[in-house]
C-alpha cells in the first residue's frame, strides 16, 4: 500500500452520554484498499464508520477526505456511500427504483440510469429483478441491491457496516468472494465493519483490530494473524493458548515451570511476557517427546481437524490436529521455536483481552 | 357440537344487547307511524324531510366543516409531534407519550368545561373555540396511530436516503413519509370519527346560534321527539361505520404486508 492515503481520521475523539467510545483515534485509509475495522461490539467500529458517513460528528478531531476537512460536511454532502447491516432498501419501491434513488437526485438522464440499473445488477448477480419488491426478496438478495443501489453513484469510498451478519455461513462466504472481486472491479475503497475474525482475514487488505476506542493492532492479514502484538489481538483473532510466562534471555522463555526456546529476542532478562501458541502449532506425541507432559481430557470432530483439550502443568491446552488422541490419552506438547509468539505485557486496564460473548 | 352452538348463541346474544337500541333507531327512522311502538309501515318521508330541514341542513354543514377542518390540522400537527418524538431519548419520548395519552382517557365534561374557561376568558365562544377543541380531541388518536409506524420505519432508511445524496426535507417526503402514511390515514379517520362523534365537548366551547349534528339532535330531542332526528342519527351511525370499517381495512392490509 505504497498509495496516497485517500482518508485520514486525525486524533478523532467521542463519547456517548458520558461514556468514551473512540479516544484519540487515527487511522489513515488508502485509495484501493479493502480496509476492515474488527473488534467486539462496542468497541467503536461502528462510530469509526459513522463518522466517515457523517451521520456522527466526533467531539474531537476531522476527517480528511482526499486533502480537505470534511469533518462538518452533512452525509448527503460526502463522496461516499454506505451499506447499513439492516440493507435498508426504501420498502415502498422496488428494486429499480431503489437503485436509481441516488442517481435521481443527481438529475442523471433516464438513459444513463437505465444503463446503470441493468449494469449494477448484472454485477451483484440480479438481472431481472428489476420490478420487484425488497420484501419479496431473500435476506442476500437484499443485500446485493443494498450494494448496487450505493456502488450505482460511484462513490470514492463504500462503507460497510457488518453487511453479511444476518446471512447464513454458505451465502456469506459467497457474498465475500463477490465484496472482493467488485472492489477489484470497481477500483474503490472499501471500508468494512465487521467482529467476525474470520471474514476479516479473508477478505481484507488491512485489518484493524480496535478493542474499546483503541486501535490494538492494523496491519495485512497475514502479520496479524502470524504477529498479533498483544494478548487481546492474539486472543480476538483465532483460537490461542496464552499463557504467563518470564523471559529468561533473548530466545528462552519458561512457561509452566518449564524452559522452552523461542526466536524473540530484546524483551531483557527475567521480565513477566505473555506467551502465544496456536493450536494448529501444537504437536502432541507419545509422553517425555515434548517440553510437557499431559492427558487429553476432550475432543471433538471439526470436520478440517479434530480439536482436543489437554491438561499439561496445570493448564488446558488447546490443540488442533488430524490426528485424534482418545480422551484419557497420555501424550507430551512439542512446539517449534519459531511458533512460540513472546509479547509484552498490557501496560494498561485498556489493552487487556475481555471475555468476548460473541 | 352442541358447545359450538352454544358459543355461537353466547356471542349472538352479545352482539344483539350491544346492538339491539341502534337496530330500533334504525327501524324507527323507517317507520311511517310517529309512534315508537306501532309499525306503520315503510317509509323515506322521515329522509327526505330531513333534506329539506334548514335547521338541520346548517348542523351538517357546520359539522363537516368543522370536522374536516379539525381531523386535518389535528393529522398535520399530531405527525410533527410524532417526528419531534422520534428524535427524543426513549425516556423523554414515554414522559410525552403519557402527556398525550391523558386527554384521550379524561372525561369529556372535563376537557369541555375547562376549554370553555379558557376561551371565555381569553376569547369569544365560537365556531374558533369549538375548532381548537376539536384540534385538541383529534391529535392524541394521531399521535397514537403514527408514532408506532414511525418506530417500525427504521431510522437507517432515513439515514440511507441521506447517504444516497438526499436533503433531509426530499429524504423525509420520498423515504418516511410514503412508509408511515398508512398510520397518518388511519390517524385522520380516528380523528375525523371522533371529532363528527363528539357531543359533550362541542356543547360547552360553541358559541350561541352554532350547531353541529349532534348539539342539533340534542336540542331538537329536548323540545319533543321528532322521527326526523332518528333519521339523521341513522346517518350518522353509518358514516362512523363505514370510516371504522376503513380504518380497519388499512390496518389489515398493513398486517399483512409485514407478513410477506
Amino acid at each position: 500500500m505504497n498509495k496516497k492515503p485517500l482518508i485520514d481520521l486525525v486524533h478523532i475523539t467521542k463519547s456517548f452520554d458520558g461514556a468514551c467510545v473512540l479516544d484519540d483515534m487515527s487511522l489513515s485509509i488508502h485509495e484501493n484498499e479493502f480496509l476492515t475495522l474488527l473488534g467486539p461490539s462496542g468497541c467503536g467500529k461502528t462510530t469509526t464508520l459513522r463518522i466517515l458517513g457523517g451521520f456522527v460528528q466526533p467531539d474531537q478531531g476531522q476527517v480528511i477526505f482526499d486533502g480537505q476537512d470534511i469533518t462538518q460536511v452533512p452525509p448527503n454532502k460526502r463522496n461516499l456511500n454506505t451499506v447499513f447491516q439492516k440493507y435498508s432498501l426504501f420498502p415502498h419501491m422496488n428494486v429499480e427504483e431503489n437503485i436509481a434513488f441516488g442517481l435521481k437526485i443527481r438529475h442523471k438522464s433516464d438513459a444513463y440510469i437505465r444503463d446503470k440499473i441493468s449494469y449494477a445488477l448484472k454485477l451483484v448477480n440480479l438481472d431481472g429483478y428489476e420490478k420487484r419488491m425488497p420484501s419479496l426478496l431473500s435476506g442476500g438478495q437484499q443485500q446485493r441491491v443494498a450494494i448496487a443501489r450505493a456502488i450505482v453513484n460511484e462513490p470514492q469510498v463504500l462503507l460497510l457496516d457488518e453487511p453479511l451478519a444476518a446471512l447464513d455461513l454458505k451465502l456469506r462466504q459467497d457474498m465475500q468472494y463477490e465484496l472482493i472481486r467488485l472492489k477489484n472491479e470497481l477500483g474503490i475503497t472499501f471500508v468494512y465493519v465487521t467482529h467476525d475474525q474470520e471474514e476479516a482475514l479473508t477478505i481484507s487488505d488491512t485489518v484493524v483490530v480496535m478493542n474499546q476506542g483503541y486501535i490494538q493492532q492494523m496491519g495485512t492479514p497475514e502479520d496479524i494473524y502470524n504477529e498479533p502484538e498483544n494478548a487481546f489481538v492474539a486472543d480476538f483473532i483465532g483460537d490461542s493458548n496464552i499463557l504467563d510466562g518470564l523471559m529468561i534471555r533473548d530466545e528462552l522463555v519458561e512457561i509452566l515451570g518449564v524452559k522452552l526456546p523461542c526466536v524473540d529476542t530484546g524483551f531483557g532478562e527475567y521480565r513477566p511476557v505473555d506467551v502465544v501458541i496456536r493450536p494448529e502449532d501444537v504437536k502432541l506425541g507419545d509422553p517425555g517427546q515434548g517440553f510437557l507432559d499431559g492427558v487429553v481430557s476432550h475432543i471433538i470432530f471439526k470436520g478440517v481437524h479434530y480439536e482436543m483439550e489437554v491438561m499439561a502443568g496445570g493448564f488446558e491446552w488447546l490443540v488442533q490436529g488430524t490426528k485424534a488422541f482418545p480422551v484419557g490419552t497420555p501424550v507430551s506438547l512439542s512446539v517449534d521455536p519459531f511458533d512460540v509468539q513472546i509479547m509484552n505485557k498490557p501496560e494498561s486496564e485498556d489493552e487487556k483481552a475481555v471475555a468476548m460473548d460473541e | 357440537m352442541v358447545k359450538k352452538w352454544l358459543e355461537k348463541c353466547y356471542v349472538g346474544l352479545i352482539f344483539f344487547l350491544l346492538y339491539a337500541p341502534i337496530l330500533i333507531l334504525i327501524v324507527c327512522s323507517f317507520n311511517a307511524s310517529k309512534s315508537r311502538t306501532v309499525w306503520g309501515g315503510f317509509t323515506l318521508h322521515w329522509y327526505t324531510d330531513l333534506l329539506q330541514d334548514a335547521e338541520v341542513m346548517a348542523a351538517v354543514q357546520t359539522s363537516l366543516a368543522l370536522t374536516t377542518t379539525s381531523a386535518v390540522v389535528a393529522t398535520v400537527l399530531g405527525t410533527l409531534a410524532c417526528i419531534g418524538m422520534a428524535a427524543m431519548s426513549q425516556r423523554k419520548q414515554q414522559a410525552v407519550m403519557t402527556l398525550t395519552n391523558i386527554p384521550m382517557l379524561n372525561a369529556d365534561i372535563v376537557t369541555g368545561i375547562a376549554i370553555m374557561l379558557l376561551f371565555v376568558r381569553f376569547g369569544t365562544l365560537g365556531y374558533l373555540s369549538m375548532l381548537a377543541a376539536h384540534i385538541t380531541l383529534g391529535v392524541p388518536y394521531v399521535i397514537l396511530n403514527v408514532m408506532p409506524k414511525l418506530q417500525q420505519t427504521s431510522k437507517s432508511i432515513y439515514e440511507a436516503a441521506l447517504d444516497l445524496g438526499a436533503s433531509p426535507g426530499h429524504a423525509f417526503l420520498r423515504v418516511v413519509l410514503p412508509d408511515i402514511l398508512p398510520g397518518i390515514l388511519s390517524g385522520f379517520l380516528l380523528a375525523f370519527t371522533i371529532s363528527l362523534d363528539d357531543f359533550v365537548v362541542t356543547y360547552f366551547t360553541k358559541g350561541a346560534g352554532i350547531n353541529t349534528i349532534s348539539t342539533m339532535i340534542y336540542q331538537q330531542v329536548r323540545r319533543g321527539i321528532n322521527p326526523e332526528m332518528y333519521a339523521l342519527s341513522t346517518i350518522l351511525f353509518l358514516t362512523v361505520l363505514l370510516v371504522l370499517w376503513v380504518v380497519n381495512r388499512i390496518s389489515a392490509k398493513q398486517v399483512r404486508e409485514t407478513r410477506v
